[in-house]
């Protein structure tokens, strides 16, 4: 009944989704209002019906209805509550379900929201969202169905299916499989949703911009309508990326956060042209450049949204994420390269009203930057393109399986993660419009002296290596240019206006909250980037077997293994745990107990490190292996990781910026100052 | 009593000397082999490096490269050794030959791409407006004056 419901919701989804697509198209070629409003209802019903969906969904996990091939899949009678319903994203075809349910959300939202001047586009962003929705309302209705239920036929084979096949009886498991034991972790359970939340709004943009090439209004209004969904999808994405990495140095138990894992590229590859494109786009609002640019990038950021998921989903890649393989490959690929051809075409169309009504100057100028920024975050994407598919060309082309790991990467990568951290630290000195390298060099040399100091102090305390020290001034330079910019303009503020410097920094903040948004957002990734340099540049690591009692060093730090349990739980666990006492000059600092979780049903195996955190170093403990019987002899692989914290804080302070600049601006308002004053 | 002792020094001798008895006790430690086992691939979960891979196969491949490191041969001869057995799969970037060169050269041609886009997009004006040259001239202060007058103006634009 439940599972039926929502089958129900999915069917009659895909009719309002059809009645949408058509309806708008239809409408906004012979701009009949009528039938434009048919369209529009149509859109919005679509999430209420999803969500009926979504809810018969979840009852059937929490309430363990095994029958359902998903539920069997992704749940079992031990896992608690709020994991069973976190499986709604545990496995393939839930996870369809609910990227659908996301981009009804977005699409209820923005044809929902009051269409004034530019109802023109109307039409067309219902057309672009809907088409999107209708693949994927396609897909998990007849490839991935998370409704389908098991069926036992005569001669003894099961199928899955939702109508019961001819002469056949369902099947009704008493128990499930249980979720991949990997994925239980707090992390993986915000993880996901961030990631589609992001995926998803990247949609909004796009079908802005689709709708702006239709109709002909290539004006900048698609891009200022769109402008703080695009930093929402964005904020969501750089969320979905830092909680996945958190994950991976919580749960996969290799001392890193991020492994260049096919996966994970294909996550960061939208990100890459998002950020492009929230740069550009200033730059076309306040310079009227790179208009065809910023379409081709909101474009390209959607068929990477696709693709992204079309890699993860079907199993074209194998790798710890692609955890699930299916028939759904074929069609992602037909719809990449339809929304790209027409998408594409459309701009090639509108190419010469899109023509920029200023050009670049000087090298030296904002928009300089803002171009260089733009090319860098291509040639990173390039790069990323290039290693995710060149092992599929080799074996397609070849019939020669290769693999491109990190240390393609890291050597291809760095130096543009290096220029765009010089870049940050330019751009506040930077002027719109003509701009010399003399007026540019007289802003930077003090800032680019003072910021010496920091690595000076590295150099001092005994790090010789220089690209690491190249790096922290980068580093510092960033921040110190960034504080500089915006302590002058308050103190001038202040000054000029008799404020207190508070007050000051409170107006700014209120009235140009996408600037300091941003400088908030460059700050945090400045402190990522020392975290990363941390890791990258000063990990050190040991490993050895170890009897109780004995110890093993890393660092100036000592590790005694004290003891070792191993426990079978009631919710199907064998855990061992060891413990391990950190200490540094004969000091204890920290006794931590690094383990493993065995999963009976499954015979798969959790790593769950032993941290001691500090601002200064991590010390991640692994029990790498031990000897079940005696429980004497363990073998501990230890990482130190430094400053790796400044990671997880920079997260934070990004996500706030981006908080910040999302916050509606207030306005001033026009009263002459002179008449203020007489007040 | 001599030559019995003298058998015993020599058998002694013997089992130290041999290579049989260096094979079961490999003075590689585990960091050794982790080092090298970070630049290899698991040749069964894929992209998973041979270093962290957890299971039992992988643990007999780390276990093999202690045995390798133990009898003397060096980084590239193990490399060379995984990749003829399992394919170039295990190697953690593609080896520098035939169809793979494409790989290594995506980044310097997107560097030049890159150069050419920016001189093709940047123009410098014929002249440069008087007040601009202005701004470069003058006292410390006043350029300190232009440059906050200038961030307020930017300011005011970009909202």
């Amino acid at each position: 009944m439940i599972g039926g419901i929502g089958y129900g919701g999915l069917v009659i989804a895909l009719v309002t989704t059809l009645t949408a697509v058509i309806t708008s198209l239809c409408g906004g070629r012979s701009r009949s209002a009528a039938l434009i409003e048919t369209a529009r209802r149509a859109a919005l019903i679509t999430f209420p019906v999803l969500s009926l969906s979504i809810l018969a969904l979840l009852y059937l996990l929490a309430s363990g209805r095994f029958e359902y091939s998903y539920v069997y899949q992704t749940t079992d009678l031990s896992m608690p509550l709020y994991l069973k319903l976190a499986a709604l994203w545990g496995g393939q075809e839930g996870s369809l379900l609910f990227w659908c349910w996301l981009l009804a959300g977005f699409t209820f939202s923005v044809v929902a929201r009051r269409w004034k001047t530019e109802v023109d586009l109307l039409p067309w962003v219902i057309a672009a969202t809907s088409f999107t929705l209708l693949f994927f309302i396609i897909l998990v209705l007849f490839f991935e169905n998370p409704f389908s239920r098991y069926f036992i036929t005569l001669d003894g084979i099961i199928k899955r299916a939702f109508f019961p096949p001819a002469m056949s009886i369902l099947a009704k498991p008493t128990d499930g499989a249980g979720l991949n034991p990997l994925l239980r972790h707090f992390g993986m359970i915000i993880h996901p949703p961030a990631l589609y939340l992001g995926f998803t709004g990247f949609v909004i943009p796009f079908a802005f911009a689709f709708a702006a090439l239709v109709s002909g209004r290539t004006d900048d209004h698609w891009l200022k309508i769109t402008r703080k969904w695009s930093l929402l999808a964005w904020l969501f994405l750089s969320l979905g990326l830092v909680l996945g990495s958190r994950w991976a140095y919580d749960v996969l138990g290799w001392g890193g956060y991020w492994g260049w894992d096919p996966v994970e590229i294909s996550a960061l590859m939208p990100w890459l042209t998002g950020t492009a494109y929230l740069h550009s786009a200033i730059t076309q609002e306040k310079r009227r450049l790179f208009q065809h640019w910023n379409i081709a990038l909101i474009v390209l950021t959607f068929c990477l949204v696709i693709l992204g998921t079309f890699l993860t989903r079907s199993g074209m890649l194998s790798s710890v994420h692609a955890f699930s393989q299916s028939a759904i490959g074929p069609a992602f690929f037909v719809f990449i390269i339809l929304m790209f051809s027409i998408s594409f075409g459309l701009l090639l169309h509108r190419w010469s009203a899109l023509r920029s009504e200023n050009q670049i100057h000087s090298v030296f100028s904002r928009e300089s930057a803002f171009l260089f920024n733009n090319l860098l975050f291509t040639a990173l994407l390039l790069i990323c393109l290039t290693g995710v598919l060149f092992p599929i060309f080799s074996e397609l082309l070849t019939g020669q399986k290769v693999t491109v790991g990190p240390p393609f990467y890291e050597s291809a990568t760095a130096p543009l993660f290096g220029l765009l951290l010089l870049l940050m630290a330019i751009v506040p000195l930077t002027m719109w419009g003509v701009s010399t390298s003399r007026n540019l060099g007289r802003h930077l040399w003090k800032s680019a002296l003072a910021a010496l100091a920091v690595p000076l102090i590295v150099f001092l305390a005994g790090v010789r290596n220089w690209f690491a020290l190249l790096a922290v001034w980068l580093v510092t330079l960033a921040i110190f240019t960034t504080v500089l910019d915006t302590y002058r303009t308050v103190t001038l503020r202040a000054s000029n206006r008799q404020e207190p410097v508070r007050q000051a920094f409170g107006t700014l903040v209120r009235r140009f909250s996408r600037r300091y948004g941003g400088y908030l957002i460059h700050i945090g990734v400045a402190l990522m980037a020392l975290g990363i340099i941390g890791i990258e540049f000063f990990q050190t690591t040991t490993q050895g077997m170890l009897a109780a009692g004995e110890t093993l060093s890393l660092s100036g730090y000592t590790f005694t293994y004290e003891k070792l349990e191993v426990t079978d739980n009631a919710d199907g666990r064998n855990s061992a745990r060891a413990s391990v006492m950190i200490k540094r000059d004969n000091r204890e600092l920290k006794r931590v107990f690094p383990g493993s979780d065995t999963y009976y049903v499954s015979q798969q195996s959790v790593t769950l490190p032993g941290v001691r955190s500090t601002l200064v170093d991590d010390l991640y403990v692994i029990l790498v292996d031990w000897q079940p019987i005696s429980s004497e002899g363990a073998t501990f692989k230890i990482y130190r990781n430094p400053l790796i914290n400044w990671l997880w804080i920079g997260s934070g302070v990004l996500v706030f910026g981006t908080l910040v600049a999302l916050w509606p601006t207030t306005r001033r308002k026009n009263i002459p100052r002179t008449h203020q004053e007489e007040k | 009593m001599k030559r019995v002792l003298l058998v015993i020094w020599l058998f002694f001798l013997l089992i130290v000397q041999t290579p049989g008895y260096a094979q079961t006790e490999p003075p590689v430690s585990d960091d050794e082999v982790n080092r090298l086992a970070s630049e290899l691939y698991c040749p069964v979960c894929e992209n998973v490096p041979l270093e962290v891979c957890p299971t039992k196969a992988c643990a007999q491949w780390r276990e093999l490269i202690r045995e390798k490191l133990a009898l003397g041969w060096n980084d590239e001869e193990i490399k060379a050794y995984f990749a003829t057995q399992y394919g170039d799969q295990v190697l953690a970037v593609p080896p520098r030959r035939g169809f793979n060169w494409l790989i290594y050269l995506v980044p310097p041609l997107t560097l030049v791409a890159g150069i050419l886009i920016a001189i093709r997009v940047i123009r410098k004006p014929k002249t440069i407006p008087a007040a601009q040259e202005v701004s470069n001239e003058g006292p410390c202060r006043m350029a300190a004056e232009d440059f906050i007058s200038q961030i307020e103006n930017d300011l005011e634009g970009v909202e």
